[in-house]
């Protein structure tokens, strides 16, 4: 594909579910190399667009492409960052292994060890610089380090756009910061894309180039100066929304279930959200 | 008879060939289980199996039959319900209640000796007879060539769901599977320990192995390993004492995983210290490699 050619395509994407429109005409082209953050209130389907891009959910109307072609379930030019969820202590696995997955872990058969194979994971530890904890159980591994992997995991097959759902949750501002910083080089270094699913727009702010705010019946998109406006809000939302800039944070104050309600139930909601998904 | 004429005995080399048959499997499988927190779901596809088993004595079929067919519908059934592995506990609660009610009203209803329906309880390894030894090669060979198929899928599915389901690892399909390898298994394991403890071939080696590794492939290892020890040595041990079998495997098994669960706490706490001692974080939150871990060429 030619530079600069979009690796996200949707022109009029409609998604139903359960009986609900999630989101309607949806135009999205997102560019190589571009930080789109997608926000907005729970159920109302970040998640489900992502899963839109690993082909796992169909639209219900409209188009979508993905490097040009139609989404491709387990296609190795996606990346994926589930949400932060700690692994059990005892779980039988290091983060090398988790990384390996993300390599061959689809294929069916038993492992093939090869220094081909062994040598890309060393590669990916070593950029994000996980080699020092990479042969401990994952299980003891604080929730940061756990996280990296995860990203590891991700960019091991070397994507051309990376999915991130939630991937700060519950992670402390510090952590936050490493694994933004991680995601922001290795789209400045590889041009990947990344799209990334979050409650908490702070934390990425100075990295993100465009955000993509998904309201229950509208949606916008735009850099974060035009998108994350009292005006765009309050008219996404039909209802007073006050978008306060404080010492660089942004403040969302009135919309039901915005992003300084990110520490209370919303974790919990949307992992209902992503249950009825696997329907 | 002293313990050196029984070793000589073909059904004690019948016995130790079937327990070991048996143990491989149920260590092997036991892993994922295990990783996917699904004891109770091993539990229920047990005591159905014993449901399916009581039907076919009823019927007047081979209650070995009965067995697989009870433990393969019900390990499909579950397969479908628990994609996730560890949700809908509560469902398997129902089925598993009143599969075993009918089990008992089956029970009552058959004529014949009750010591069928006993050494399906609590095992009858010293009874297997060369033609269930057969029965148990060919079953055991069913899983492990599925096992070695279908690895890594059903590893990643175990240990990272999301992040298989993104790669294209149909969890579904995963799910199905494994139980249907789990109900094979436990219908194996039922002829040695009996339904009511087939938890100690499954799980408890399993366990045990978890505790000692972090490596997946070696966990597998250790966890036939312990089965294996625990299920030969339980069989020699009755031999010595007139004490049930099942209750020596069980107390071996459960005695390795006692003795892993020691061994695993220190390891923690020295990986632990290892992980405080190599890992030096800088003020941005950015980990730093110590020069002795320098990046491998």
């Amino acid at each position: 594909m030619t530079a600069g050619a979009p690796v996200v395509e949707i022109r009029a994407g409609k998604l139903r579910f359960g009986g609900r429109t999630l989101w309607r005409g949806l135009d999205l082209s997102v560019a190589p190399g571009e930080f789109l953050a997608i926000l907005g209130p729970n159920g109302v389907g970040k998640t489900s667009l992502l899963r839109v891009l690993l082909g796992l959910t169909t639209l219900t109307e409209g188009s979508v492409e993905v490097l040009g072609r139609p989404p491709a379930r387990g296609s190795s030019s996606v990346g994926y960052v589930p949400q932060q969820r700690a692994f059990e202590q005892t779980l039988p696995l290091r983060g090398r292994d988790l990384v390996g997955l993300g390599v061959d872990g689809h294929r069916w058969g038993l492992p093939r060890p090869s220094r081909g194979r062994r040598s890309q994971v060393e590669a990916t530890l070593e950029s994000i610089r996980a080699q020092s904890y990479a042969d401990a159980p994952l299980g003891l591994l604080s929730g940061g380090e756990q996280q990296r992997l995860r990203v590891a995991q991700a960019l091991v097959s070397d994507p051309s756009i990376l999915l991130c759902d939630e991937p700060l949750l519950s992670l402390d501002p510090r952590h936050q910061r490493a694994v933004v910083d991680l995601l922001n080089a290795r789209r400045l270094d590889q041009e990947t894309a990344v799209m990334f699913v979050t409650h908490e727009i702070n934390p990425i702010l100075p990295v993100v180039d465009r955000v993509l705010y998904l309201a229950p019946d509208s949606w916008a998109v735009g850099s974060p100066d035009h998108v994350l406006t009292t005006e765009t809000l309050s008219g996404l939302y039909g209802t007073p929304v006050d978008v306060l800039r404080v010492r660089g944070r942004i403040i969302v104050v009135g919309a039901p279930d915005e992003p300084d309600s990110a520490l209370g139930p919303a974790g919990h909601a949307h992992e209902i959200e992503r249950r009825e998904g696997d329907r | 008879m002293s313990f050196a004429q029984l070793l000589d005995e073909p059904f004690v080399h019948t016995a130790l060939l079937a327990g070991a048959v048996v143990a491989v499997v149920s260590g092997a499988i036991g892993i994922f289980v295990v990783i996917r927190g699904m004891s109770f779901a091993v539990h229920a596809v047990s005591e159905l199996g014993f449901t399916g088993a009581a039907g076919a004595l009823v019927l007047g079929a081979d209650p070995v039959v009965g067995l697989l067919v009870g433990s393969l519908a019900v390990g499909a059934i579950l397969g479908l319900l628990t994609v996730r592995g560890r949700e809908r506990d509560s469902a398997i609660g129902s089925f598993l209640a009143f599969g075993l009610g009918i089990g008992v009203l089956l029970i009552s209803l058959y004529q014949g000796y009750a010591t069928q329906a006993t050494s399906l309880l609590f095992g009858s390894i010293v009874g297997v007879s060369q033609r269930q030894l057969a029965l148990l090669v060919i079953v055991a060979v069913i899983v492990l060539v599925s096992l070695s198929l279908t690895y890594r899928p059903l590893l990643f599915a175990s240990v990272d769901p999301d992040g298989a389901e993104a790669r294209g690892v149909s969890l579904r399909l995963i799910s199905v599977v494994l139980l249907l390898l789990v109900a094979l298994t436990t219908a194996e394991a039922i002829q040695v320990v009996g339904v009511l403890l087939v938890l100690t071939l499954v799980i408890t080696p399993a366990a045990a192995a978890t505790r000692l590794t972090a490596r997946p492939g070696l966990a597998l290892v250790f966890s036939i390993c312990i089965a294996v020890a625990a299920t030969e040595g339980g069989i020699l041990l009755s031999l010595l004492k007139p004490y049930p079998t099942s209750f020596f495997i069980s107390a071996l098994s459960f005695a390795a995983y006692v003795v892993a669960r020691v061994l695993g706490a220190r390891r923690t706490v020295r990986a632990g210290r290892a992980l405080a001692g190599g890992v030096e974080t800088d003020e941005d939150g950015t980990v730093v490699p110590q020069t002795s871990s320098a990046p491998i060429a």
